[in-house]
């Protein structure tokens, strides 16, 4: 799960990581009185799940509390297109208004977990501002890393070694170390999977500071987070996928015609490359999990029967623990209840796959059946190629 | 032969009394599992399908002398049943529990260090030596006693390989799903190194996914340290990227963990890479030398 920029500066400024002044604005009007709190200069940023937002047009430089409120005015409500939104673009809510800061140097800090160590890694450079992948493919040898014992955390001496690494003024690295001990206890205590302050500032006064803050959150560890859930902005996810994991079902939106329902997250993705490879396009990957019900099933199709770019449905289940008959039942039911306009194609295989071919076949309802993977590629491919 | 668990394995359910537990542990019994207890903190007396029932799994080793325990416990809890298993000393841990928070894996694997017990998962189908012993919720019946080790990220492809095998007649060693989690306890150089090393296996089906390096790491061990024939597929050839498919671990991210990438490395270290996922078994069957219609 992701947070807006505003959410996790107020997360951080908890664990003592400092921050600039700012407050969260939802009107222009607004803009202009926290403006005058701060006196200018100020910044205007939007508060978008998107980076590259300078570049969009999206944080400007207000030099005056007029000049805030009119910057205000043009992004909230404006729709902002980065590298990072696709083309279709984010609609600004809110902005974040902050007390400008004089910066002397910037630099980066991220935290993510290292998978090939099973450790939380702290990643630190001197190249603030730029996206860390691209200073990885470039120049990997301006990265400095300090991976973390979770026994005993992240040591002073990790982050004394990051900060002069960085080559942080000795008198300011102490600073650098408060700044780098918050963060990680903030990754840790709250189940962040990414954490990303870029630019990291070294300000004209003297200060280190979180110019900008990223937190990515472990969905597996949310539930022992109430107030990050409730940071969670519904209108920055896709609507199908909100309403998909209401049922536990994992579905993520994609660009193509033929609707997916398959059981397994590996399997869901090999049916995907085996529809692409016989000439179709995905509209969705669709794990309807292991334990599906009769209800789940409807569910599922009720949600690839949202999106009007389905033309045909492919439904591949190997049922193991989950019964083929029980599927079988759950489509007839899916198909009676939501009136199925579209092709479908159904493959089944594994425990009582017979019975659930009897199903599907006494049901009298149009459904293709598919004898294995390869034979219901080829069949959704032709299928949603005549409905178009 | 086979790897890991046998017709001797005693296995322990952690969260036995669990509706979930209770129902797995009916499946394996019907096996011929030797189930010969369950843990459930408080539940200490009770009986579930005949199984006895202990507090804590020191007591149930001590009285049984398992020495494999299998784990059906909420995500919550996982962590500490892991812990509480490695603690009593057995030999091998699978955790099927799926949604395990990742950083409580972090501190799992740090209290694992030095200890001999593995771990297989968490948010894994299990092991399963066929005809001998399924610690998990893999469909028994599909597999048959052979020489393919088969090693897999994912629970339904892993069933899908399983059965091409099966139908072309060959059957299976051992089958090890070791999980989608980003943090898990066995990796696939460990489940290759066993095969390699193990007689009765004389050729491999591994089957990965995209994200992180894992295949890569694979592949190097395949060129580097064995002989046995391999056959590979990587799923996620079409996955977008930044977005997680279903499993915590399958996400390409910064441009890295793509499946081309994978299956670059799997061609290079000489492993068979089957395009589709229906072709495992007949990939598999070329690759030996047999003939398929």
């Amino acid at each position: 799960m992701n947070i807006h920029e505003y959410q996790a500066k107020s997360v951080l400024a908890k664990y003592g990581v400092a921050v600039p002044k700012g407050k969260v604005a939802d009107t222009p009007a607004e803009a202009e009185d926290i403006a005058k709190e701060f006196g200018s200069p100020v910044v205007v940023k939007a508060q978008i799940h998107a980076g590259g937002r300078g570049k969009g047009g999206g944080i400007k430089l207000a030099r005056s509390h007029d000049e805030a409120r009119e910057f205000a005015k043009q992004i909230i409500g404006m729709n902002l297109v980065t590298h990072q939104t696709g083309p279709q673009g984010k609609r600004v809510k809110r902005v974040l208004v902050e007390q400008a800061s004089a910066i002397r140097k910037e630099l980066y800090l991220g935290m993510v977990i290292d998978r090939a160590v099973s450790r939380v890694v702290v990643m630190a450079s001197t190249e603030g501002g730029m996206e860390i992948e691209t200073v990885a493919a470039r120049t990997p040898e301006k990265i400095l890393k300090e991976h973390v014992d979770p026994a005993v955390g992240l040591m002073p001496f990790q982050a004394r070694k990051l900060a002069f690494g960085l080559n942080i003024p000795p008198e300011l690295v102490g600073k650098a170390v408060k700044f780098m001990t918050g963060l990680y206890n903030a990754f840790v205590d709250t189940d962040c999977s990414l954490a990303e302050i870029n630019p990291l500032v070294i300000t004209e006064g003297g200060d280190v500071i979180a110019l900008d803050a990223k937190m990515n959150f472990d969905g597996n560890g949310l539930f022992r987070h109430k107030d990050i859930q409730g940071l969670r902005d519904f209108d920055e996810e896709d609507p199908t996928e909100t309403e998909a994991s209401k049922y536990d079902i994992t579905y993520i939106s994609l660009d193509g015609n033929i609707g997916c329902m398959v059981n397994g997250a590996g399997l869901a993705m090999a049916a995907m490359d085996m529809i692409k490879m016989s000439g179709g396009s995905p509209a969705n990957f669709l794990d309807v999990g292991g334990g599906a019900s009769t209800e789940q099933v409807t569910n599922a199709f009720r949600l690839i029967l949202s999106d009007p770019k389905v033309k045909a449905i492919l439904v591949n289940i190997f049922g193991g623990i989950m019964r083929c008959d029980v599927i079988a039942e759950g489509v007839v039911m899916a198909v009676k209840t939501l009136g199925l306009k579209v092709p479908l194609v159904v493959r089944l295989e594994g425990t009582n796959v017979e019975k659930g071919k009897e199903i599907l076949a006494a049901s009298k309802l149009n459904i293709i059946s598919a004898s294995d993977m390869k034979d219901a590629a080829k069949k959704i491919v032709a299928a949603a190629g005549q409905a178009k | 032969m086979s790897i890991w668990i046998n017709k001797n394995t005693k296995v322990l359910v952690q969260g036995i009394t669990g509706a979930v537990g209770a129902f797995h542990t009916k499946q394996m019994l019907e096996y011929g599992t030797k189930i010969v207890g369950g843990v459930t903190p408080g539940k200490a007396g009770s009986k579930v399908e005949g199984v006895p029932v202990f507090n804590t799994v020191a007591d149930a080793v001590k009285a049984t002398g398992a020495n494999a325990t299998v784990i059906y416990v909420p995500p919550a809890f996982a962590a500490d049943a892991i812990c509480e298993a490695v603690d009593a000393g057995v030999d091998i841990t699978v955790c099927i529990t799926e949604g395990v928070p990742i950083l409580d894996m972090v501190k799992v694997k740090r209290y694992m260090e030095g200890k001999k017990t593995r771990l297989v998962g968490p948010n894994c189908p299990g092991v399963i030596t066929p005809g001998e012993c399924k610690i998990g919720i893999m469909p028994g019946y599909i597999h048959k006693p052979g020489t393919v080790g088969i090693v897999s990220r994912s629970g339904t492809l892993t069933y899908e390989a399983v059965h091409q095998v099966t139908m072309l007649g060959m059957g299976q060693s051992t089958c090890v799903g070791i999980g989608g989690d980003p943090v898990n306890g066995t990796n696939f150089i460990d489940v290759l190194s066993a095969f390699q090393n193990d007689p009765k296996t004389e050729s491999v089906i591994l089957i990965g996914e995209i994200g992180g390096t894992a295949e890569e790491e694979a592949a190097a061990f395949v060129k580097s340290k064995m002989n046995k024939p391999v056959v590979g597929f990587v799923a996620g050839q079409t996955a977008p990227k930044g977005k997680r498919m279903g499993h915590a671990g399958a996400i390409i991210s910064g441009g890295k963990g793509t499946a081309a990438e994978k299956i670059e490395a799997f061609k290079a270290a000489g492993i068979s890479v089957s395009e589709a996922p229906s072709d495992l078994g007949i990939t598999l069957a070329k690759r030996l030398g047999k003939k398929v219609h």
